[in-house]
């Protein structure tokens, strides 16, 4: 059993990552990732709405008609997340401010909803619980890998202290402007999903199909 | 398991559901909401003190603010109005309100906001005589992806600047966003706004200020790589330390008959 439960937790991070492995929750790990505090605070936001989806969509799987369980695991979401915005913005507003819409967003994040459907639907409560754990906390891991080479070389600093001390501040760094911008995130997890599938080659698909190779004399 | 998708049971699940949740989500709501209440408050007050270069920290926010009188100013008249209550007025909500504003024709639109509230909140800050230290005023208008919405704060002469701020812009991070840079904001420290004959000859230029020119005073660099957005709060600007903004309530201010 405590073998199993490390696995639960511990699986998600490198060996099933879901934005890595799964390619799910993308769009927010492009969004916020130009901050590390910003990041962070998401990561906090998702992995506790994910756990306690988790353990709720659990705790009443037995009663879930099959017919509505889609929408009922969504209201669930959706009230986890209305709720987090509103602790966000009543205890971090300065961060809920830059976050804005995309704690809202945390409803559709495939990863919430996928772990529902997927686990806590046929598993007890606290296996589902620490199963939201570990999700999250696997998306988390690549969101801050991202914010921190992000953060770092876009703006010079860490958690908004600064290491690289930049040009336009009187400094000797040039940021790359493009760090700032969604699109270098999905150069970052593309870079960190090809390290972690030459490192473990299990990760790696089978390809669907093979180009046949070149045969002299066919059709010039 | 069968028996779960009875219509009875089905009905029964979703309804407890939506009231368990409903109950929540109006909890946290509710009990929530003076903290994010005085947040709002806060970071208001916040943005209007670093405007105008006043923030300091280690001191209160709230204790900072005491020096600070809000007033409502009647744009068209130019004049102080008691008509509303300050602490109450929202300047961005009687914006959109068509009782509280007026359409600005599209020629005179220059910052592109397209309603302008009737009434609008100014910030006196007094010094410790009670005289007039610093006027506070609230701008937006258009940049390139948003409306920038910000403060420029005025020296007690009512034509130097004393700071500027934007609070809320989402203009491309490291180009347009670079209005918050603190190293451009103080180049804004010090210019004058009116001209000889009283017209807004403050200017955001495009590349770097002569400073040996004489008109460099009235000159304000504009960021490199973002042209529009430098051109968004230059028209900005103009707009509201204009005639069709504050010109005439400085203009009364300055010879006391506001």
């Amino acid at each position: 059993m405590a073998e199993k439960t490390r696995d639960v937790l511990l699986k998600p991070i490198f060996d099933n990552n879901p934005i890595a492995l799964q390619i799910l929750g993308i769009c927010s790990a492009l969004a916020v990732t130009s901050q590390m505090s910003v990041a962070f605070v998401m990561c906090v936001a998702l992995t506790s709405v994910t756990a306690f989806s988790n353990l709720f969509v659990s705790v009443i799987r037995h009663h879930i008609p099959n017919s509505v369980r889609i929408i009922v695991q969504m209201t669930i979401i959706a009230s986890l997340v209305i709720v987090v915005d509103q602790i966000l913005k009543a205890y971090a507003y300065q961060i809920s401010k830059q976050l804005s819409v995309f704690v809202g967003l945390i409803i559709t994040n495939c990863i919430v909803m996928g772990r529902a459907e997927a686990y806590a639907m046929k598993n007890p409560p606290v296996a589902s619980f620490l199963d939201g754990i570990g999700n999250g906390l696997g998306y988390s891991f690549i969101l801050m890998v991202v914010a921190t080479i992000r953060e770092l070389f876009g703006s010079g600093s860490l958690f908004g202290y600064t290491i690289l001390p930049v040009v336009t501040e009187g400094g000797w760094y040039v940021p790359n402007g493009m760090l700032l911008l969604p699109p270098s995130a999905f150069f970052i997890i593309g870079g960190i999903i090809w390290v972690l599938r030459a490192v473990k080659t299990e990760q790696v698909e089978a390809p669907e199909y093979r180009l046949a190779p070149n045969t002299a004399g066919g059709v010039a | 398991m069968a028996d779960n998708d009875s219509i009875g049971k089905t009905l029964l699940v979703t309804l407890s559901l939506c009231v368990v949740c409903a109950v929540v989500v109006s909890a946290a709501a509710v009990m929530l909401r003076p903290l994010q209440a005085a947040n709002q408050a806060l970071d208001r007050k916040e943005n209007i003190l670093a405007a105008a270069g006043l923030l300091e920290s280690g001191v209160s926010v709230e204790q900072q603010f005491e020096r600070v009188e809000t007033r409502l100013v009647d744009l068209a008249r130019g004049q102080f109005s008691d008509a509303l209550d300050p602490q109450s007025y929202n300047q961005r909500k009687a914006s959109k309100d068509p009782a509280l504003s007026t359409k600005v024709p599209s020629e005179e639109d220059i910052a592109k906001i397209q309603r302008r509230a009737k009434y609008a909140e100014v910030y006196l800050v007094k010094d410790e005589r009670g005289g007039l230290d610093k006027v506070i005023l609230p701008i937006k208008g258009y940049g390139l992806w948003s409306t920038l919405h910000g403060f420029i704060a005025l020296e007690g002469d009512l034509n130097t600047v004393a700071g500027i701020g934007f609070y809320e812009h989402a203009e491309t991070p490291g180009l347009g966003g670079e209005v918050d840079n603190p190293r451009w904001k103080s180049i804004w420290h010090g210019k004058k706004v009116y001209g000889e004959n009283g017209e807004v000859a403050l200017r955001v230029i495009k590349g770097q200020v002569d400073t040996t020119r004489p008109e460099s005073v009235h000159q304000v660099d504009g960021l490199s790589g973002a042209t529009l957005t430098s051109r968004g709060v230059h028209n900005l600007i103009q707009y509201w330390l204009g005639e069709q903004g504050f010109a005439s309530f400085l203009a009364n201010l300055r010879s006391g008959e506001a």
